[in-house]
This record gives structure tokens, C-alpha cells and sequence, in this order.
């Protein structure tokens, strides 16, 4: 308590005005509103609220005392002390506003948290870059309105061998280093390529026919930095009327820009692959390659063969085709900078929690 | 294939300045890739020089070697040394010890001077020992990187050599020659020759080319030569194992001669080990022309050849001393004496030639592509020989590259040409090719001119005549590849150049975007992701342990999997029928790592083979099978749904300031899973479940429509301690493709209520045994229309619950769709909720 409190302590003998004391009520209402102002904060403007409007405050029995006056005072008194308390009250109402704002602020002050301490709760997970990349690469082609197919990985050989025109015992069929499943008479094999999804898109739908296959597929190489026995492609074909190689450097270039950005062009090398003819090995110019601007090995193309046409019982004499494929680990090393295939594979939270749910 | 420039040159124009590196980007417009640049220089640095052994004094040093203290000369008599440098004698005579013996005084040495680095990156400089100041070195085959195999340090004249002292050795020994390594495709077998290589470098670069093959002369025959019989009385696919046998002999060689020099040096540039003469020239001609020739000992080879199939239980004992068994589908060259060589393969021992062979018997054969590959993949013979047949050799070099043999054994082995010679078999008449008028430009997109066409295909080798309806072509020997018109057009695309095609952008009908079960797909891995999980991509290969925990749920019982028949590792031969190994062990790996609050998830195909495997029945390409045989093979591919499963451990995030973060449970693994369904729209039902890899008590049986797609809960303690990880860890798996299937296709509206709410809560006290969810569905069950909603608040057991039994309290809410429920209404929907409840699980309200 203040000393001004116990000055005006509801207990001490107060100064009652005559209620036609017009110097007398000025008085207590200049002190209350000294009072009034002198408080600082809520409670003790509650102090002051009881000493000069309480009950035993000298404006209230000033104003009891107006009931016992003659009739010609009354009136003068009871526009002097209604007046007198009215002002009282109004300066407490004000100073209750500025004081209610004032504790307001304080508190806010009060609770002022350092941010920066805050740990991070629980935490968003995310997703495996190869499943985002291979998701903005559907949605490239989606948005050139092809449509994404997806195979089985255990394939019938026929599927993907024969049906791709890699002849029994020709050395491009060893090459793919296949993982084949027991007995071997069953005829099936570990995808090596996405390919297999080709046919049976073929087989699957009327031409004219434009999808995106990717996927999982499978080659008995040993891990190291470059080389997973596990890895993703995605493989696009189109069979239509008229269909060119110029069609296919088209799409491979629009492609590479949605992929690379404006300045990436892309370039066909020969080659030969035996579900194409002619048959192009595809590089990138990427621009924002690591080192700079070069050309990067990204996969393969060509026009499709028309024994593979044949296979999945479309007449090459009447259709084209051209199709192409990609190894997203490959892209995904050159386009995010990743140095070694083991971080890919090894599910190293770390890997993925650096790209979040973006790469 | 590996091309040393300098033989290259022999045929090509290459300009003198030309690096492998400029070669290689020539060749890599026609389609040959580049793979590596060796240059021995890289290795090698001079001065090398020749010197001449003045004497050669015999020390007896004190750990019991005997070394020669030799003065060389290394500048010709009367002249002057050049060089100069620390160790160099200005006299021309250098101080050598030198620890061989196997040369004299007078012989001719290759000197390594001071300043020289030899391989290894061994630098010469004078160093003393023995008592002597030595100033350089005598070197071998080895020390200078060219050879292995050496008996001491090079004697000069043993190879045939005497230059001047003096003579830059890098030069003598094409040591500063260069090989461009290019990758072959499969289909350009003929560029397994600097014959093949030389003639595509003229088409990359517009040069002239000459055919080292035009260039032999072929004698004419006088006489018949060895007897030959072609017997394949067991095509492969119909086709003849052999075509065509070409044999000549060579009278008089002395097979011990040296190699000479440039022969051997563009051998080891190109690849292949300096053996012999014999075998050196045998190599030599394969390397340049691309045919594959095998050389006899024609006194070993007793009566006519006879190439034939083996026979069940037939041997041969190969030039490696190998015993082979040989099987029926093997080619084999025989004699009367029984088999003598794995045609196209490998030859016998018996008839091998050796150091005391004087006449050659040659063979040049033509053998079929797929006979070949089989028996080279069955006896695991790869061979140099084996690699070009697989690939298709030119079938009208026989004769030439015998010659070419003959010529070489003439000149270095001083042998004597015979004109006796065998041709049997016959060239197939190639075949010819119609190219439509307007095909190649309609297939690439550019209007390729006639001439454009006409030219690139000449360049090739092919004849072209131009026909009414296009162009008549028929494809060189050597290019077995080209079958069909499409052929045709890659070759005028490439000849022309790739770089001409234009950019056009086709447009596709319009789509339909991903399918539903796409977009599904990837909401349920985003939506896992967004739960706080992480994805990972885990390699499909389990053991067969590992398939029987956690692919069955009953212990004991075999899981059938699909098996590799060529595993990378035999344990984890088998593919997996869950995703929670590859998961735990990801997790293991992490917690290794020092990440112990771990959340990971992994969508990915599971493989389930069913009774039936596979399919006996593997069509021919080039022709759409019958609707039947396609059913056949499509039945025959195991079913492989679409999995997702996840693994939790230790806490829901880092212990930090103001944090304590929750330990994962058994119910955030459950949580999981429902976000799965959530996200499809499906109605996972939970149940108590059984799984032998997870906590007997803690384990929920995930179902749609009664039927089990899953579980959740905490893996078994026992496991977690087998898999060293730590104790509580938990688990989802759920068949995700089957909640896939069983979302609505249409997703009906509520109609949405705006009358008052009306709660009631109960308490339900039931054996400890009884399951909440079963509680639950009871109240449901029994509540009726009006009720909108039940949750479980509270379990409580102790005080005040009788022992054995517990409490469950549910909180209920009503709302009528037409009117506001009366408290008595209300009530009554609740009793009669409590009075299934009571019914079923014996349930008192308390």
C-alpha cells in the first residue's frame, strides 16, 4: 500500500462537505481525482474507487446528507454533488481504460518466449528423391497428355526379350545381364527395363498409343558408386500415323527444357539397341551441370522396330513409332549433384530427409 | 575394341597429327563410342636408347650374386654424345650393372639412360652399387611395360634387329604410337577389325579408305588341299554350324623366329599377349580383317576333317590342357583321330602348333553366330575368336584372310606357300533389300535426297540401283545386321549425320491424366511422408528366413517364393514376400549410424507365385501370339501386389529444451496404417491379431470386408533382439493395392443434420479379455439411426472395478435428422445400445 493510501484510508475521519459546500464538494473532487490520477495501477485505483466513491467516501455521505435538507437546498445540492460524482466516476472509467491497457501490455511483455530456443517437435518425414523425381517426370508427360503404364518386375521372358526382337542367343540379350527366376523352363526373368510395359501397353490399348512407363527393374551388377543391381528407368513410347525421328528429338528435347531449363538441348548419337531402328544413343546438354555446362550420357532412343510392332499385333506398315528410356538414379546423381549410388540405396534417413518432400 | 592409330593409318587418312581423342570424336558420329585412350608414352619417357655391350665383366658380390659390371656404348663408333644431362658420360660409354645373363660382349641391349622413367613411375638416375657407380639400365620386356614373359634383359638381334647405337628405342618399338578403345555395338561385329574401323572412319570423316582385304592377292588353287567334310547333321534354328571351310598350308616355317617388333607392339596396343609367330600372325590377321583363323600342325592332323556335331559323351582336351566334356549341340572340328577343336572356340592340344612344327595347316572358317555363342557360354570360353563369330564375320574373307596368313608366315617364318587349298562350303547369295522411294525420309524426317541415299549406302559397302518403285540394295558381306529397309534407313540417318534431324513436337490425343490408382498411389506415399515417416527404397532380395517370419503369419509354416536362379548373394536368393525385412534392416543400418528415432516407410511389390509358375511356351518375336498363349503368359507372371509397410522406433522426435518428446508405440504403427485407408476412403476394420514376428499381445489384424490385409503393432521382443534392434520397435504392413481396390468409386454425401446435438456418456464394465472395438461395435450395433457418433474416453481398472475386469467409457451422440431428441429419446437409444453390448459381452453399466 501506498503511503497516499493510508493517507486516505477508508478507516480515518474524512472531511465531509455540506452538500451546498460548492468549494467544499470542489474540494473532494479535485481529491479524488488527484487520486485517480495518482494511481498506477489497477488495484490501486480499486483503493481509490472505495475511498471517494465508496460508501463512506465524503461525496457519498455529502450526498446521503442532501435527503435531509430543505427543499430550496435540495435542488442546488443535488446538481452540485450529482455533478461532483460524476465527474468523479467519469475520470475513473477513463483511468480504468488506460489501466487496463496498460496491464494488458504488461502481461504480453510478461510473456515473451525466446523463439529461437523452440525445438523442432515432430517432424515432417519424406520422401525418397527417386520417387519424386520419378513423379515429375510422369507429370511432364501427363501434361504433354500421355498416359503413364506400369508392368510387373517378375516378367515372362517373352515380354522382355522376344517381344522387344532380342533374338535367342544374340549377344544383346547377355548383355542385359538378367536375374532369371527358377526353373528355367518357366520362362521368367527380373525385368532388366521397363520395356516389357511397352508391349503390354501396345497390347493393352488401340493406337495411337503415347506412354510413360516407369519403374523398377533389375541387372545382376555388384553395387558400387555408379553400378545397383536395383534401379529405376522410365521409358516413353508413342505409335501413331507418321510418327519420325524428328517427333522423337522433339519430345526428347521438349522434354530435357521442362527438366533442365530453356537452355538444355539434347543430342543422338548412333547406336543400336534391338527394339529400335535406327537407334540413337541420347545425350544432355545440362546446363547446370556441376563443373559447368557439358554433355551427359542419358539414355537411349530410336524408332521402334517393326518386329515389336508386329509382336504386339500392330502393322508396321501402317504405323511408326519411336521410344526412349532413361535411368532416374542417373538423373537424379547429375541433375541433384549425387556422388555415389550407395546413398541412394542404402535408406540413409539423412539422404531423404535433406530433399524433404522436393528436389 | 582397342585401335593403335599407327595401324589404323595402313587405311585410313588420319592426319599425322591426330590424337586417339580426335579419332574417337570422329567415330563416335557413325556410332562407335569412345571408352578409354592408351598411350604407353604415359607410362614411358626416354632417353631409351640402343647400346652395344663393350665388356661385360663377371662380379662375385658379397650376398653370393653374381653381377656383370658392363661398359655400353650408346652412340655410334666415332661420334659424339648429344645428350646431356647427370649420369650421361659425354664419352658415349655408360657403366651398367646389370644382373641377367643372358647376353655378351657384342650383343645389342635397350639402354635406359639417366632422366628415363620407366612404368610404375621408376625413375633412372645414377645410383652406386655393388661397388660401382651405375649409370643407367639394361632393360627387359617387362621393366619397359611391353611384354611379361622374359628370360633377362632384351638381346636385341634375338629379335631379328640391329639398328644403330644410338636409336631412339620408343620409336624402334612403336612406343610412341597411341590406341583409341571404342565400345562395339553387338550389331557391328565387322568393327572388330581395323578393316571395319578404318572404313567407318573414312564415312565420319569424308576421306578415302582402302579395304585391306582388296589388297591381298588370292593365289589361285593348283591342287585339292585337306580333305574337308561339313556334316552338321543338328542345325541350330536350321542354320548350319559351318558355311564355309577354307584350309591352306605352309611348308618350312621355323615358328621360332621373334616376332618382329611393329608385329608385336600393335598385338599388345590392340590387346592381345605376344605368344609366338605362329599364333602371333594368326591374331594379327584377325585383328586387322576381323576373321578368326586357326593354325594346325599339319603332321599332327591325321586324315579329311570332318566338322560335325559331337557326340553324347565325346571329350577334348583344349589348347588350355583343359579336359572338356562336350556336349551334342557343340561344333566340332574333327579328324580321324577323333575331335581336335571347339569350332570357333578353341582348338585341341593334340594338333597344336609348337617350336618343332614346320608345316602350318590353316584353317579359315565361316561358323554360325548362335552355335558359336552357345558352346562359348557353356564351356565359358570367351575368346577373341568366339567374340567376332558371335557377331557375324564377313563370309568372302575366308579365302582372303588365309592368304593373308599365308603372306605373313612366307615373309617372318620363312615357311613356303602351297597352292593347295580346300574351299568347301559356300557363301549364301546375300540378300537384297527394296527401299521405297520417300520410307527413310518419311521414318527420320528429312527429305534425304537420292543421291544422299545412294551415296551413304555405297559408303557402306552395299550395291544400290535405283528401281521403279525405290532403290534395290544389297547389304555387304560383312554387315549380317542389315536385314530389313529399317536397317537401311539407320544407315543413311547416320551416314548423313544425326545431327541433321529437326526438332518437330507431336501431339498426343488428349488424355486422362494419371489414372485413379495412380494419383492414389502417390497421395498414400505423400501422405505417409506428411505423418512424419520417411521413404525408403529397399532392395526386393530376402533369405529364405526371412520369408518365413514375416510373409506368414503362423510360425512354422514355408512361405513359397519366388527363387533366383542367379542370385548376386545365395543366402538372399529369394524375392520378398514382405517389406519388413528390407525395412528393418534400413533401420538397423540407420541405428548404427546414430539415428535412434527412426520413422520409415516403403511402398513397393511384394511377390506371391501362386500353383502356377511361369510358362513352358516362349513364343517367336516378330509375331503377335494367340489370344490363348498370351493369356498363358500373362497367367504365368506371379501376382505381385503393391505393399506398404513401415518401421518406428525410438521416439516421435529429439529430446529438446521444453520438449519431451513420446516414445512411438504399437498404436502409432496402427495410426499409420489408418492413414493409409484414410487416405484411400477405406474402411479398415482393427481386430486383436496373431503374427509370429509381432508381440503376441500388441498386435492388431488389419481387414477390409472381413477379410485380413495387414498388421500394425509392436514386433516380437524376441525378434527385435535377434535383429539387434532395440526392444518396443514397431511395425506396419498393410496389401495396400487390396485397400486400394476396395475404395469407393464413388464417395455418396452425407446429408448433414442441423438439429441439436445430444450426448450421453456410459461406462461399461466387462471382462478384462473383452476387446473395446468389439464394445464399441455392440454399442453401435445397438443404438440405432439416431446415433451419430461413438468414441472410447476412458479405460479404467482398480479400485472400485471388480478383479479380471475393467471399465470402458464411451461417449455417444445423438441427432435425429427431423426433429430436436428429447432427453427420454435420447436415453432410450443409449439403453438399447448398453443392451447389445450386455447381450454380447455380458457388459454392465456401472
Amino acid at each position: 500500500m501506498s503511503d497516499q493510501t493510508t493517507e486516505q484510508a477508508p478507516d480515518a475521519e474524512p472531511n465531509i462537505p455540506h452538500p451546498t459546500d460548492e468549494a467544499g464538494i470542489q474540494g473532494a473532487v479535485e481529491a479524488a481525482l488527484a487520486a485517480i490520477e495518482a494511481a498506477s495501477d489497477l488495484n490501486e485505483l480499486k483503493d481509490a474507487r472505495l475511498a471517494h466513491t465508496g460508501e463512506k467516501s465524503p461525496l457519498s455521505l455529502s450526498n446521503r446528507q442532501i435527503g435531509k435538507l430543505d427543499k430550496s437546498e435540495k435542488a442546488v445540492a443535488g446538481k452540485l454533488v450529482g455533478g461532483a460524482r460524476g465527474r468523479v466516476n467519469k475520470a475513473l472509467a477513463a483511468r480504468t481504460v488506460v489501466l487496463e491497457e496498460a496491464e494488458a501490455a504488461r502481461i504480453l511483455v510478461e510473456e515473451t518466449v525466446d523463439v529461437t530456443a523452440a525445438a523442432r517437435r515432430r517432424r515432417t518425414g519424406a520422401r525418397h528423391p527417386l520417387s519424386v523425381l520419378q513423379d515429375r517426370v510422369s507429370d511432364i508427360f501427363v501434361g504433354m497428355g500421355w498416359e503413364i503404364a506400369e508392368g510387373p518386375e517378375v516378367e515372362s521372358e517373352w515380354f522382355n526379350f522376344d517381344a522387344l526382337n532380342f533374338k535367342p542367343d544374340h549377344p544383346a540379350r547377355e548383355m542385359q545381364d538378367t536375374f532369371f527366376i527358377e526353373p528355367a523352363d518357366a520362362h521368367l526373368v527380373l525385368r532388366t527395363h521397363t520395356s516389357p510395359v511397352q508391349v503390354r501397353s501396345m497390347l493393352e490399348r488401340e493406337v495411337p498409343v503415347y506412354v510413360l512407363c516407369p519403374g523398377r527393374t533389375f541387372r545382376t551388377d555388384e553395387l558400387d558408386a555408379t553400378h545397383t543391381p536395383v534401379f529405376h528407368q522410365f521409358e516413353g513410347l508413342a505409335v501413331d500415323k507418321g510418327l519420325t525421328m524428328a517427333d522423337l528429338r522433339g519430345t526428347l528435347e521438349h522434354f530435357a527444357r521442362q527438366m533442365f531449363g530453356a537452355e538444355a538441348k539434347i543430342r543422338l548419337r548412333p547406336a543400336y539397341f534391338p527394339f529400335t531402328e535406327p537407334s540413337a544413343e541420347l545425350d544432355i546438354w545440362h546446363p547446370g551441370a556441376k563443373g559447368g555446362p557439358r554433355w551427359i550420357e542419358w539414355g537411349g532412343c530410336g524408332m521402334i522396330n517393326p518386329n515389336v510392332l508386329r509382336a504386339a499385333g500392330i502393322d508396321p506398315e501402317e504405323y511408326s513409332g519411336f521410344a526412349f528410356g532413361m535411368g532416374i538414379e542417373r538423373t537424379l546423381m547429375f541433375r541433384n549433384d549425387v556422388p555415389d549410388m550407395h546413398d541412394m540405396i542404402e535408406g540413409d534417413v539423412r539422404f531423404s530427409q535433406h530433399f524433404g518432400m522436393e528436389i | 575394341m582397342r585401335i593403335p592409330l599407327s595401324w589404323l593409318r595402313e587405311y585410313a587418312q588420319v592426319p599425322a597429327d591426330a590424337s586417339a581423342e580426335d579419332i574417337m570424336a570422329d567415330l563416335v558420329k557413325v556410332g562407335l563410342e569412345e571408352e578409354d585412350v592408351h598411350r604407353p608414352s604415359d607410362e614411358l619417357a626416354g632417353p631409351i636408347v640402343v647400346g652395344q655391350v663393350l665388356s661385360l665383366v663377371k662380379e662375385e658380390a658379397s650376398n653370393g650374386k653374381t653381377i656383370n659390371w658392363c661398359q655400353v656404348r650408346v652412340v655410334p663408333e666415332g661420334a659424339e654424345q648429344t645428350l646431356t644431362g647427370k649420369g650421361i658420360d659425354p664419352s658415349g660409354v655408360q657403366g651398367i650393372v646389370c644382373g641377367a645373363h643372358n647376353f655378351v660382349e657384342g650383343d645389342k641391349v635397350v639402354v635406359t639412360l639417366p632422366g628415363a622413367v620407366l612404368p610404375g613411375d621408376f625413375k633412372i638416375s645414377p645410383r652406386k652399387t655393388y661397388g660401382h657407380t651405375s649409370a643407367g639400365m639394361i632393360a627387359s620386356s617387362r621393366e619397359l611395360g611391353i611384354g611379361e614373359d622374359h628370360d633377362g634383359i632384351i638381346v636385341l638381334s634375338r629379335l631379328g634387329l640391329d639398328p644403330e647405337l644410338g636409336t631412339d628405342v620408343m620409336e624402334l618399338f612403336g612406343l610412341n604410337d597411341q590406341t583409341a578403345e571404342i565400345n562395339v555395338t553387338p550389331d557391328r561385329g565387322y568393327c572388330f577389325s581395323i578393316r571395319g574401323v578404318a572404313r567407318e572412319y573414312g564415312l565420319a570423316t569424308g576421306t578415302e579408305y582402302t579395304d585391306p582385304a582388296a589388297i591381298v592377292k588370292v593365289s589361285a588353287a593348283t591342287e585339292a588341299g585337306h580333305e574337308v567334310v561339313l556334316k552338321d547333321e543338328a542345325p541350330i534354328y536350321g542354320v548350319p554350324g559351318c558355311t564355309r571351310f577354307v584350309t591352306r598350308e605352309v611348308t618350312g616355317i621355323d615358328p621360332t623366329r621373334p616376332t618382329p617388333r611393329w608385329m608385336a607392339s600393335r598385338l599388345q596396343l590392340a590387346g592381345v599377349r605376344s605368344i609366338s609367330l605362329p599364333v602371333d600372325i594368326s591374331n594379327y590377321v584377325m585383328m586387322e580383317l576381323g576373321a578368326p583363323l586357326h593354325f594346325y600342325d599339319a603332321d599332327k592332323v591325321s586324315g579329311a576333317i570332318t566338322v560335325r556335331r559331337a557326340a553324347a559323351g565325346e571329350k577334348l582336351t583344349t589348347l588350355d590342357d583343359k579336359e572338356r566334356e562336350l556336349s551334342s549341340e557343340d561344333l566340332l572340328i574333327t579328324d580321324e583321330s577323333g575331335a581336335i577343336g571347339i569350332a570357333g572356340v578353341m582348338g585341341g592340344a593334340s594338333t597344336e602348333v609348337s617350336d618343332s612344327t614346320t608345316r602350318v595347316l590353316i584353317e579359315s572358317a565361316h561358323f554360325d553366330a548362335v552355335s558359336i555363342a552357345r558352346s562359348r557360354r557353356r564351356h565359358k570360353l570367351p575368346s577373341e575368336a568366339s567374340k567376332r563369330f558371335e557377331r557375324g564375320v564377313d563370309p568372302e574373307l575366308m579365302q582372303i584372310a588365309a592368304q593373308r596368313a599365308v603372306d605373313l608366315l612366307v615373309e617372318l617364318a620363312g615357311g613356303t606357300e602351297t597352292t593347295k587349298i580346300t574351299d568347301a562350303g559356300q557363301v549364301p547369295a546375300p540378300a537384297t533389300i527394296l527401299l521405297p522411294t520417300g520410307f527413310a525420309s518419311a521414318l527420320i524426317g528429312i527429305d534425304y535426297t537420292d543421291e544422299q541415299i545412294t551415296k551413304s549406302l555405297e559408303g557402306i559397302g552395299a550395291k544400290v540401283s535405283k528401281v521403279a518403285e525405290g532403290f534395290e540394295v544389297t547389304a555387304p558381306s560383312w554387315r549380317p545386321d542389315i536385314a530389313i529397309k529399317e536397317d537401311l534407313v539407320e544407315e543413311v540417318a547416320r551416314i548423313v549425320g544425326y545431327d541433321k534431324i529437326p526438332a518437330t513436337l507431336p501431339v498426343a490425343p488428349p488424355g486422362r491424366g494419371l489414372t485413379r490408382t495412380q494419383s492414389q498411389r502417390r497421395r498414400v506415399l505423400q501422405g505417409l511422408a506428411d505423418f512424419g515417416l520417411t521413404e525408403i527404397l529397399s532392395y526386393p532380395f530376402v533369405s529364405e528366413a526371412q520369408n518365413n517370419t514375416f510373409g506368414t503369419a503362423v510360425a512354422g509354416t514355408e512361405v513359397k517364393a519366388v527363387t533366383l536362379a542367379n542370385p548376386i548373394s545365395k543366402e538372399f536368393r529369394f524375392l520378398r514376400t514382405s517389406l519388413l525385412p528390407g525395412l528393418l534392416d534400413t533401420a538397423r543400418r540407420n541405428h548404427g549410424r546414430g539415428f535412434r528415432d527412426l520413422a520409415l516407410y516403403e511402398g513397393g511389390l511384394v511377390f506371391l507365385p501362386g500353383d502356377k509358375l511361369g510358362s513352358t511356351v516362349l513364343p517367336p518375336l516378330g509375331a503377335k501370339p494367340s489370344d490363348e498363349v498370351l493369356a498363358e503368359l500373362f497367367a504365368g507372371v506371379p501376382d505381385q501386389p503393391w505393399h506398404v509397410a513401415g518401421v518406428l522406433t525410438g521416439n516421435e522426435g529429439r529430446a529438446a529444451a521444453g520438449f519431451t518428446p513420446r516414445a512411438w508405440d504399437w498404436a502409432d504403427a496402427l495410426d499409420a496404417a489408418r492413414t493409409v485407408t484414410d487416405i484411400l476412403g477405406t474402411e479398415l476394420e482393427v481386430a486383436q491379431g496373431s503374427h509370429q514376428a509381432f508381440h503376441p499381445g500388441r498386435a492388431a489384424a488389419l481387414k477390409i470386408n472381413g477379410e485380413i490385409v495387414g498388421y500394425a503393432g509392436e514386433l516380437h521382443p524376441a525378434l527385435l533382439k535377434d535383429l539387434d534392434l532395440p526392444a518396443r520397435t514397431v511395425a506396419f504392413e498393410l496389401n495396400a493395392a487390396a485397400a486400394l481396390a476396395a475404395a469407393p468409386a464413388v464417395v455418396v454425401a452425407q446429408h448433414l443434420s442441423t438439429q441439436p446435438l445430444a450426448t450421453q456418456d456410459v461406462a461399461l464394465v466387462v471382462d478384462r479379455e473383452v476387446v473395446a472395438g468389439d464394445v464399441l461395435a455392440a454399442l453401435r450395433e445397438g443404438a440405432g439411426e439416431l446415433l451419430e457418433d461413438v468414441a472410447l474416453f476412458d479405460v479404467y481398472e482398480g479400485k472400485g472395478i471388480e478383479e479380471g475386469k475393467k471399465s470402458l467409457a464411451f461417449g455417444l451422440r445423438f441427432r435425429a435428422t427431423d426433429r430436436t431428441l428429447t432427453a427420454d429419446e435420447a436415453s432410450a437409444a443409449r439403453a438399447a445400445a448398453v443392451e447389445v453390448a450386455a447381450q454380447k459381452f455380458g457388459a454392465v453399466q456401472r
